[in-house]
C-alpha cells in the first residue's frame, strides 16, 4: 500500500429537502480515506447515511439531496469540483457500483450481455467483441454457470444470486479503481450469500481493487472488509480495523450493535405449564397450496405433510430459505390459505381448516402478525381505530372502555398513550411493528403466529422487539410460532425449531443445540451458512459443493 | 407449449377477446337503437298515414319479426359486408358511409401523422427535464388545452386565422383541392384543433410513463454506469415505458373517428360522425347501427393494437 490514499473524503456534508420543503442535513462532516486495494465497510442502520455517502463518491445524489460542503477526491479527480459531464466520465471507469437489488437494477428489456458491457460502450473503452470476451472472463472468475452463453439471457431468466454476480461483472468491466457495494447480499438467501461473497472477495483481491462495502450486517462485513466505519445519523461514530472493532469496540453505539448480534439461546419454557394441559397447537399432516382448486387440490402445491406439536409456554421457530413454504405454513394454520389435507388441533380441539368456517372464538385464540407493518396497517386509520377494531369485534367494547383498553395495549407494547391519535405513517418502523403486535394482543390470543416480524427492522430495534415478546409471553401466558430466515433471531426466542425445505419439514431440532444436533444435510448446510462474527469464518468455511448445488434455490 | 409461442398465444388470445367484445357491442348497439322511442314506419309515413298503411310498411320492413331474429340477420349481413338499406333515402348504407368514412379516416390520418411525433417528443422531453422551465411550460400548456373545450378552440381558430388574418379558408371542404398548398390550407384548421384535443392527453401520459421508469433502480444504474441523460432515457427508460405509452396513444387516437362531431360541424367537414348525428335526427336505424359499429371497430382495433405492442415489447412475455 502506498502512502497516498486512493480516496479521500473531507468534511462531507449532504443536505436534503423534505417533502414539506424543509432543509435538513443528512450527512454531517464526514471524513475518511481509502488506501489502494483496501476494502472499507460503511456500517449503520437504515437512515444512517451509508448509501448516501457511498453514492456521493460517484458524484451522485438521489433526488432531493445535494452535496453542500466538503471535498471528495478519487484518484486524481476532485469529484466535488466537477460538472455532471466530467462525473459521468468517471462512473464505470474509475468508480463503479454494485446495487443492493440486482433484480431491480437490471433493465428487464435488455439482454444481460448488453448491459454488462454497456460501460465499455458508453466510454468507448474497447470493441464490442473484446468487451464480450472480457465479460465472459469475468463470468468465469465469478463462478457463474455456463459463462459463454449466460449473457444471451434476459434478467428474468437467471436467479437472484446469479444476477448479483452479474452485477459485479458489470461493475468490473471498465477496470475501476474503486467498487461500491451497496448491501449486495441483503436480498439473498444465506446459502447463496456465501457463494456471492466468495466470488466478490476473490475478484477484488486478484485485481487489487479498492472497495466500499455498505451493509448493516456486521457478520457479512467481517468476512470482506479490512476496515470498518460505523455511522449513525450521518456522522462517523467509530473507525478502525475490522478485527479491532469486533474485539474491542470503543464507542457505545458500536457495542450496542455488537450486542444485538450476540445470540442468546432459549432453553426453558417461558412459564410452567400444567402437565395435564393439552399442547396449545398440534398440526398433523398438513397440505396446502395456491391456485385453482381441482379435485380438491390446488394446482400449486406448497406444503407437504407438515406435522408438529407445540406445548404451552414454549415457542416454535420455523426456519428456511425463500420459497421453503414457511409463510404458507403460517397462513395455513391461520386459515387464510385453507389447507386441503391434514388436521389442526388447538388445545385438543379440532379446528376448521378454512378461515371462513371458524367461529369468532376460534379466530380470537390465534392471531397472526405480518412481516411488513407498513402494509399491514391501514395508512388512513388512526392507531386508536386500528387497535379498537378487534376490541369491538371480539369483545364488543365501545366508548370509554375501549379507549382505556387501547391505552392499556399501547402500554403493554411500551408505547406512550398519546400515540393513539396518530396515523401509522407518523411512526417509526419499530413503533409500527409494536402496534401490529398490540393489534394481535387486543384479541387476547393464546397463540401468536409471527411471520418474519423482525426482518425489516434494524438489529437494535429488532432485539428490543424480541425482548418485548419474551416479557409479554411471561405476563400473558402466550405461545409463539416464530417464522424467520434468520437463525439467530429464532434461537433468541424459540426452544424448538423446524427446518423447512421446499414445503416439507426436513428436521425438528432443539434451538439451543441446532448446530450439533442437525443430521439432515440441508439443515447442516443452512446452519453452517450463517455468517459468524469472525473475520476468518468465510475463508475457513468448508462446504461440500455437491451438497450446495443440490440444495441451493437456483 | 414451447416458451417461444407464448407471446403469439397471448396475441391470439387478445384478438379473440377483441372479437368477442365486438359481438357483445353489436348486441348492445342493435338493442339500444331498437329501444329508441318512436315507430319508424309511423315517422316515415308522417302524421297523416292510415293505420293500415303503417302496418303494411311495418310488415314490408320486417319490423314485426322477433328482435333476436332481426339481430341475427343484421349480424350476418354485417359479416358479409351488407350494412342494410337506409330507411330515409333507400340507398345502401355502405354507399352512404363509404365516402364519409374515407374523409374521416383521411382527417384522422393527417392528424395522427402530425400529432404523435410531436406529442411523444414533448412528453419524453418534459420527463427528461423534469422540474425545468421547459417541463413546466409544457405542463401548463397541456393542462390549459385540456381544460378548453374543442368548440372554443375551433371557433377561436376560425376567428383568428380565417376572419382576422384571412390566411386559411373557414370551411375545409368544398375548397378546390388542386395543389398541395391548397390541401394543406384546407386541412390546417381541423387538424390543429384536433391535435390540441388529442395531444394533451398523450403528452401527459407519456411524461408520466417515462418518469415512472426513470425512477426505477435500473435507470439509476445506467446513470451510475456513466450514461448521459439522453442515453439513460432513450435506451433504458423508454423501451420499458412503451406499453403504457402505446395505450395512451391508442386511447387518444380513438377519439379521432367517433368523437370529432364538433370539429366536423364547425368546419363543415363531411365526416362519419356528422353522418351519424344526421341519422339519429331522421331515425335512420341501419345507418346509426352501422356508424356505431364502425366507431367500435376503430376503437377496438386501436386498443388491441396497443395491447399487442405492450405484449411484444415485454421480454418476459417474449422469451
Amino acid at each position: 500500500m502506498t502512502d497516498i490514499p486512493l480516496v479521500s473524503v473531507r468534511d462531507l456534508t449532504i443536505g436534503a429537502t423534505t417533502d414539506a420543503g424543509r432543509r435538513v442535513q443528512i450527512i454531517r462532516g464526514v471524513s475518511f480515506d481509502i488506501a489502494p486495494g483496501e476494502i472499507v465497510a460503511l456500517i449503520g442502520e437504515s437512515g444512517s447515511g451509508k448509501t448516501t455517502i457511498a453514492l456521493s463518491l460517484m458524484g451522485h445524489t438521489r433526488t432531493g439531496c445535494e452535496i453542500t460542503g466538503g471535498h471528495i477526491r478519487v484518484g486524481t479527480s476532485d469529484i466535488t469540483a466537477m460538472n455532471e459531464k466530467a462525473r459521468a466520465n468517471l462512473r464505470g471507469t474509475a468508480v463503479s457500483y454494485v446495487p443492493q437489488s440486482a433484480a431491480a437494477a437490471f433493465n428487464p428489456s435488455q439482454r444481460l450481455m448488453q448491459q454488462v458491457i454497456e460501460i465499455s460502450a458508453i466510454h468507448k473503452l474497447m470493441s464490442r467483441s473484446e468487451a464480450e470476451k472480457k465479460a465472459v472472463g469475468l463470468f468465469r472468475a465469478l463462478a457463474l454457470p455456463d459463462p459463454e452463453n449466460i449473457g444471451n439471457r434476459y434478467p428474468h431468466q437467471v436467479s437472484g444470486g446469479q444476477l448479483q454476480r452479474l452485477s459485479a461483472a458489470m461493475a468490473l468491466i471498465g477496470d475501476p479503481q474503486l467498487v461500491i457495494f451497496d448491501e449486495p447480499t441483503t436480498a439473498l438467501d444465506v446459502t447463496t450469500q456465501i457463494e456471492v461473497l466468495r466470488a466478490f472477495k476473490s475478484v477484488m483481491a486478484k485485481g487489487g481493487i479498492s472497495g466500499v462495502y455498505v451493509s448493516h450486517d456486521l457478520a457479512v462485513v467481517a468476512q470482506i472488509a479490512d476496515r470498518l466505519i460505523v455511522l449513525k445519523n450521518g456522522e462517523i461514530q467509530e473507525e478502525g480495523a475490522t478485527q479491532q472493532i469486533l474485539d474491542a469496540p470503543a464507542h457505545p453505539y458500536t457495542k450496542e450493535l455488537l450486542a444485538a448480534f450476540k445470540p442468546v439461546t432459549q432453553v426453558h419454557a417461558a412459564f410452567e405449564r400444567d402437565p395435564k394441559e393439552q399442547p396449545v397447537i398440534e398440526v398433523d399432516g398438513l397440505f396446502a397450496g395456491y391456485g385453482l382448486v381441482m379435485n380438491g387440490e390446488p394446482q400449486i402445491k406448497i406444503l407437504k405433510n407438515v406435522s408438529f406439536k407445540l406445548e404451552r409456554g414454549r415457542n416454535l421457530g420455523v426456519i428456511g430459505e425463500s420459497g421453503s413454504g414457511k409463510s404458507t405454513l403460517a397462513r395455513a394454520i391461520a386459515g387464510i390459505v385453507p389447507a386441503y389435507g391434514g388436521h389442526i388441533l388447538f388445545d385438543g380441539k379440532k379446528q376448521q381448516l378454512a378461515l371462513a368456517d371458524r367461529s369468532k372464538e376460534d379466530l380470537r385464540i390465534m392471531q397472526i402478525v405480518f412481516q411488513l407493518a407498513d402494509t399491514a396497517l391501514n395508512p388512513a386509520h388512526s392507531i386508536e381505530r386500528i387497535l379498537g377494531r378487534p376490541l369491538t369485534f371480539y369483545h364488543g367494547m365501545t366508548g370509554r372502555a375501549r379507549e382505556a383498553r387501547v391505552i392499556e395495549l399501547l402500554d403493554m407494547v411500551r408505547l406512550p398513550a398519546a400515540l393513539r391519535h396518530r396515523l401509522p405513517g407518523e411512526l417509526s418502523g419499530g413503533q409500527k411493528q409494536r402496534i401490529n403486535l398490540a393489534r394481535a394482543l387486543a384479541a387476547e390470543p393464546e397463540l401468536i403466529l409471527c411471520d418474519e416480524i423482525t426482518s425489516a427492522l434494524d438489529s437494535v430495534v429488532a432485539a428490543a422487539i424480541l425482548d418485548l415478546l419474551k416479557e409479554l409471553q411471561r405476563e400473558l401466558r402466550l405461545s409463539y410460532i416464530f417464522i424467520s430466515h434468520d437463525l439467530s433471531t429464532v434461537q433468541a426466542i424459540c426452544q424448538d425449531v423446524l427446518v423447512m425445505y421446499k414445503g416439507e419439514v426436513v428436521e425438528a431440532l432443539p434451538a439451543a443445540r441446532m448446530a450439533s444436533d442437525a443430521r439432515h444435510p440441508y439443515s447442516r448446510l443452512l446452519i453452517s451458512s450463517v455468517p459468524q462474527l469472525d473475520t476468518g469464518w468465510l475463508s475457513g468455511l468448508e462446504q461440500d459443493p455437491e451438497l450446495l448445488a443440490a440444495f441451493s434455490n437456483r | 407449449m414451447p416458451a417461444s409461442f407464448i407471446p403469439y398465444f397471448l396475441v391470439a388470445q387478445r384478438l379473440g377477446i377483441a372479437l368477442i367484445t365486438l359481438v357483445i357491442v353489436s348486441f348492445a348497439v342493435f338493442f339500444a337503437t331498437d329501444l329508441l322511442p318512436g315507430d319508424v314506419a309511423q315517422i316515415l309515413l308522417g302524421q297523416a298515414a292510415t293505420p293500415e298503411a303503417v302496418a303494411g310498411l311495418r310488415e314490408a320492413m320486417g319490423l314485426n319479426e322477433p328482435a333476436i331474429y332481426r339481430f341475427l340477420s343484421w349480424l350476418a349481413g354485417l359479416a358479409t359486408g351488407d350494412l342494410g338499406t337506409s330507411y330515409v333515402n333507400n340507398m345502401p348504407v355502405s354507399q352512404l358511409i363509404g365516402g364519409r368514412l374515407i374523409s374521416s379516416l383521411k382527417l384522422a390520418g393527417v392528424t395522427t401523422l402530425f400529432t404523435v411525433p410531436i406529442a411523444l417528443s414533448l412528453g419524453i422531453g418534459a420527463a427528461m427535464a423534469r422540474g425545468s422551465l421547459f417541463d413546466r411550460v409544457v405542463s401548463i400548456l397541456t393542462i390549459s388545452v385540456i381544460s378548453v373545450p374543442e368548440f372554443m378552440i375551433a371557433t377561436l381558430a376560425v376567428l383568428i386565422f380565417a376572419v382576422w388574418l384571412g390566411w386559411l379558408p373557414a370551411l375545409s371542404y368544398g375548397v378546390e383541392v388542386d395543389s398541395w398548398g391548397a390541401m394543406l390550407r384546407g386541412y390546417a384548421m381541423p387538424v390543429i384543433t384536433l391535435s390540441c384535443v388529442v395531444s394533451a392527453q398523450m403528452i401527459r401520459m407519456t411524461r408520466a410513463a417515462v418518469i415512472d421508469t426513470i425512477n426505477t433502480p435500473y435507470v439509476e444504474m445506467a446513470l451510475l454506469k456513466g450514461a448521459s441523460r439522453s442515453r439513460m432515457v432513450l435506451r433504458h427508460a423508454l423501451p420499458n415505458a412503451l406499453g403504457p405509452i402505446a395505450n395512451a396513444v391508442a386511447l387518444s387516437l380513438s377519439y379521432l373517428v367517433g368523437g370529432v362531431i364538433i370539429v366536423e360541424t364547425i368546419f363543415n367537414y363531411p365526416g362519419i360522425a356528422k353522418l351519424m348525428v344526421d341519422a339519429v335526427s331522421t331515425r335512420d336505424l341501419p345507418l346509426i347501427q352501422s356508424c356505431a359499429m364502425i366507431f367500435c371497430i376503430s376503437y377496438l382495433s386501436l386498443i388491441t393494437l396497443a395491447d399487442m405492442i405492450a405484449i411484444l415489447a415485454n421480454p418476459r412475455l417474449r422469451h
